[in-house]
């Protein structure tokens, strides 16, 4: 690990002020995946942030518009567990119990679970080129053994997956981050925080340098009625999603009012294709139309020489927790 | 403070931070990239606390960070200034704990290197209060590994100190 230095922000204007001062910093909260990519010599800050003393970012807090606002530092086992979250978003509190283990869950926070990285295989390995941590150095799994790796919105620059459950969920719930900087606070929608590869794959969001996710902030709609995540992995416990579907629905008189459907492990970022989604409206919730909306979002799906079924399994994923969404009796 | 981005000596800067070790308050200098299991093993001498993968992956390092189960490979100490920390050192008191009693009752280990780890995951779990059976005991241990394959008789030792059965064992 690179030697660093350490400052303690008190608030928001100072970790934005140490870091004008150290503009090779990294802020650190949980450190559950910063730490780990420092020790790989994948990240090496010369100056880390911590902001885990910040005060006011740490609570979850009804909004007044009826939705829910999770502060950034807020653990994301603190969060699956919040009541609140559980009753109105249970959605969002499976997603989170399906990463990670328990004592993961217990030091991640919000921001941070937002902000990890890939974890493909050729982007920790130093020894191997990698677009994400070299620019310009060549992708390792183009070509290379790419199994976990992306069928949709990838690039030849890249094909790495964006590894988090809880985002699939926040991608499905229409969440949205609320994000301090040294000039002013801006709000992105969460569907337009990550990025796709592109051209410029070492780029994973659209955070400017120096900003800090200060928290997300949750609609009313809650769909707590039918709602469903499943996530498919090499064991059932403690992996990342190869395939992960979110599916929260409105259900009136028995027809599909209104559809969201996230899928995590397929892409650089929580994939959501409106055009499935409208396909769903005033649909039945049967498994035909679940299959015709599952080939709605993989008609442009890709598969690499290790990856291709992940196109099939995703299929069967949409069909499956679109009727276990469907058919949830608790509210 | 200013601080001279060349000066070797200033970037191997020290700080001072005091934290509560299984109810011992102590108070050291530390530098920043130090893990709180390397403070733990190798400044502190508490060596029961295990380093498996370094990396979050198999739970031997796990401790309880004021009553709560964390990874301290995955830290590091300087961000517990004013923690409590509980090791596998401090969880009897005058008997062994519970827990520690049941897996020696149950056989819950053969070579032993991840039982500190499972042990303290355990305390942690049955502090949460999130399990609410065995499949549930199973889930929120997944953090822990064992590669003799123990894990029959490490979910048999957690449940029966979960049901309060230990005595009667």
């Amino acid at each position: 690990m690179t030697p660093f230095k350490y400052f303690l922000a008190k608030n928001t204007s100072d970790a934005s002020f140490l870091f004008e001062n150290h503009p090779r910093a990294s802020f650190i909260a949980g450190g559950t995946n910063l730490i780990d990519l420092m020790k790989e010599n994948v990240s090496r800050p010369d100056t880390l942030i911590d902001i885990n003393k910040i005060p006011g970012i740490d609570q979850i807090e009804t909004l007044n518009n009826g939705g829910l606002r999770l502060g950034a530092l807020v653990k994301n086992a603190d969060t699956a567990y919040n009541e609140i979250v559980r009753q109105k978003y249970p959605l969002l509190s499976d997603a989170i119990l399906a990463g990670a283990s328990a004592q993961l869950r217990n030091m991640a926070t919000n921001g941070g679970n937002i902000l990890q990285r890939t974890r493909c295989y050729y982007f920790y390995d130093t020894a191997v080129p990698c677009n994400k941590r070299e620019p310009g150095s060549g992708c390792s799994a183009v070509g290379g053994y790419n199994r976990i790796h992306a069928i949709l919105g990838a690039s030849e620059n890249c094909i790495a997956v964006f590894p988090s459950d809880m985002c699939v969920a926040l991608a499905a719930l229409g969440a949205s981050v609320n994000i301090h900087g040294s000039q002013n606070e801006r709000t992105i929608d969460f569907m337009n925080f990550h990025r796709l590869p592109g051209d410029t794959p070492h780029l994973d969001n659209n955070l400017q340098s120096g900003e800090l996710i200060t928290s997300i902030d949750l609609p009313p709609e809650s769909f707590n009625a039918h709602y469903s995540y499943l996530k498919l992995r090499d064991r059932t416990s403690y992996a990342f999603a190869l395939v992960s579907v979110a599916t929260a629905l409105k259900i009136e008189g028995g027809l599909i009012k209104d559809a969201r459907l996230a899928l995590g492990g397929l892409a650089h970022k929580p994939w959501r294709n409106t055009l499935a989604e409208d396909f769903l409206k005033e649909k039945d919730p049967i498994a035909a139309n679940f299959a015709e909306a599952a080939d709605i979002i993989l008609e442009e799906a890709k598969g690499y020489e290790h990856n291709a079924f992940k196109i099939n399994l995703a299929k069967r994923a949409i069909i499956r927790n679109g009727l276990t969404a469907a058919n949830l009796k608790k509210i | 403070m200013e601080i001279n981005e060349n000066d070797v000596s200033s970037r191997m800067e020290e700080h001072s931070i005091s934290i509560k070790i299984n109810g011992k308050q102590i108070t050291l200098k530390t530098q920043p990239w130090v893990s709180l299991l390397d403070l733990l093993r190798e400044r502190l001498n508490l060596t029961g606390t295990k380093k498996g993968c370094d990396h979050g992956q198999c739970g031997a390092c796990t401790v309880l960070i004021d009553g709560k189960r964390i990874n301290s490979c995955l830290t590091f100490a300087i961000m517990y200034d004013q923690a409590s920390v509980t090791t596998i050192e401090g969880l009897a008191d005058e008997q062994l704990h519970p827990l520690q009693q049941a897996f020696i009752d149950h056989d819950a280990l053969q070579c032993g290197y991840c039982t500190p780890g499972q042990i303290c995951s355990a305390a942690g779990l049955l502090m949460e209060g999130n399990a609410h059976n065995r499949e549930d005991v199973k889930e929120l241990m997944s953090g822990n590994l064992c590669r003799c394959g123990a894990y029959t008789n490490i979910v048999d030792a957690i449940m029966v100190v979960k049901e309060g059965k230990n005595d009667s064992f």
